[in-house]
């Protein structure tokens, strides 16, 4: 059965104090070179039969209106994978 | 007057909205989520807590349930609607108001006794309030961290949608602005962080300068709503 992940990301204009916790850590065990981190979701959807247009198309509706909320973030991207 | 209180699960401070609201003088009106029902009530709160554990997004499965249905449609009509912390993340959820809130800036949950000044108080939640009167309320809360884009921002304080902001020199979570809370165009949505519930009958409110324990500023807006009820019927 295919897999269709969907990843959702902060905007990139906005404050991700997770990401900013992270990189904080990794400034103090030493990993410098890394000048920010930012933390987003990944959604894996399994379909029964193929992920077609259709299946596609609801995947895109689903992203946009409850897997992400476009004020605070992005669908980056969505991908299927089998 | 009948105040509903909706519980959706995860939902923590239903018992005391309903209670705020006796206090005040209404008849409390417990609802449920998976209900597409008002049960004819004259205004809805939507409670503190963690609905389904924060999961996805704060407010954000919640925002979805049955019930909201009626609730966005009743809040276009002009049904009083407040959302208080977990019901303010489902407002915005819910886009019947502007903005998203996300995790507190220094990521750690936050419990004080809090000032905010009311910067509208023309709303139907609100018009007890002094404009610019400082009053104390609890807030406790992990995802209390106001954003919004400049476009949103701008247009939140161009409209005067701010009803409260956090005072006395402390933002306690890194919101834009200072802002604890917001209201619609219209004034009958209005979404706090703060818990005025909590502040509502003295002996069990928070700290002010007076005494211990002492703050019932929170009555107010549940008196607001019941007056402003009571002049409309």
């Amino acid at each position: 059965m295919p897999t269709i992940v969907v990843d959702v990301m902060p905007k990139a204009e906005l404050l991700d104090p997770q990401g900013k916790a992270v990189a904080g850590a990794l400034a103090r065990q030493g990993s410098t070179r890394f000048t920010d981190v930012r933390i987003g979701k990944r959604f894996e959807l399994t379909v029964e039969g193929p992920a077609d247009e259709a299946v596609l198309a609801e995947v895109r509706e689903i992203a946009a209106n409850l897997l992400s909320n476009d004020v605070i973030e992005d669908v980056v991207a969505i991908t299927v994978v089998d | 007057m009948r105040i509903g209180v909706v519980t959706f699960p995860g939902s923590l401070d239903d018992r005391d909205a309903q209670r705020a609201a006796r206090i005040a003088g209404a008849e409390a009106v417990p609802l449920w989520h998976g209900d597409h029902d008002l049960q004819g009530v004259d205004a809805v709160v939507l409670p503190g807590g963690f609905s389904y554990g924060d999961y996805l997004r704060a407010g954000a499965i919640a925002a979805r349930a049955a019930i909201m249905t009626e609730i966005v449609e009743a809040a276009g009509k002009g049904l009083p609607v407040l959302g208080i912390c977990n019901g303010f993340q489902m407002l915005v959820e819910a886009h019947l108001l502007p903005g998203g809130l996300i995790r507190n800036a220094h990521q750690q949950f936050i419990r004080r006794d809090q000032v905010l000044r009311v910067e509208n108080n023309s709303t139907a939640w609100t018009h007890g309030f002094e404009a610019g009167q400082e009053i104390v309320i609890p807030m406790k809360n992990a995802d209390g961290n106001f954003i919004a884009d400049d476009e949103t921002l701008k247009r939140i304080e161009g409209e005067g949608l701010v009803a409260f902001r956090y005072a006395g020199g402390v933002n306690p979570n890194g919101s834009l602005d200072d802002i604890a809370g917001l209201t619609n165009a219209r004034g009958n949505v209005v979404g706090l962080m703060p818990h005025p519930e909590h502040a509502v009958e003295a002996g069990f409110g928070p700290d002010t300068d007076a005494a211990m324990k002492s703050g019932v500023d929170g009555l107010v807006m549940f008196r607001s709503v019941i007056e402003r009820t009571l002049q409309t019927a």
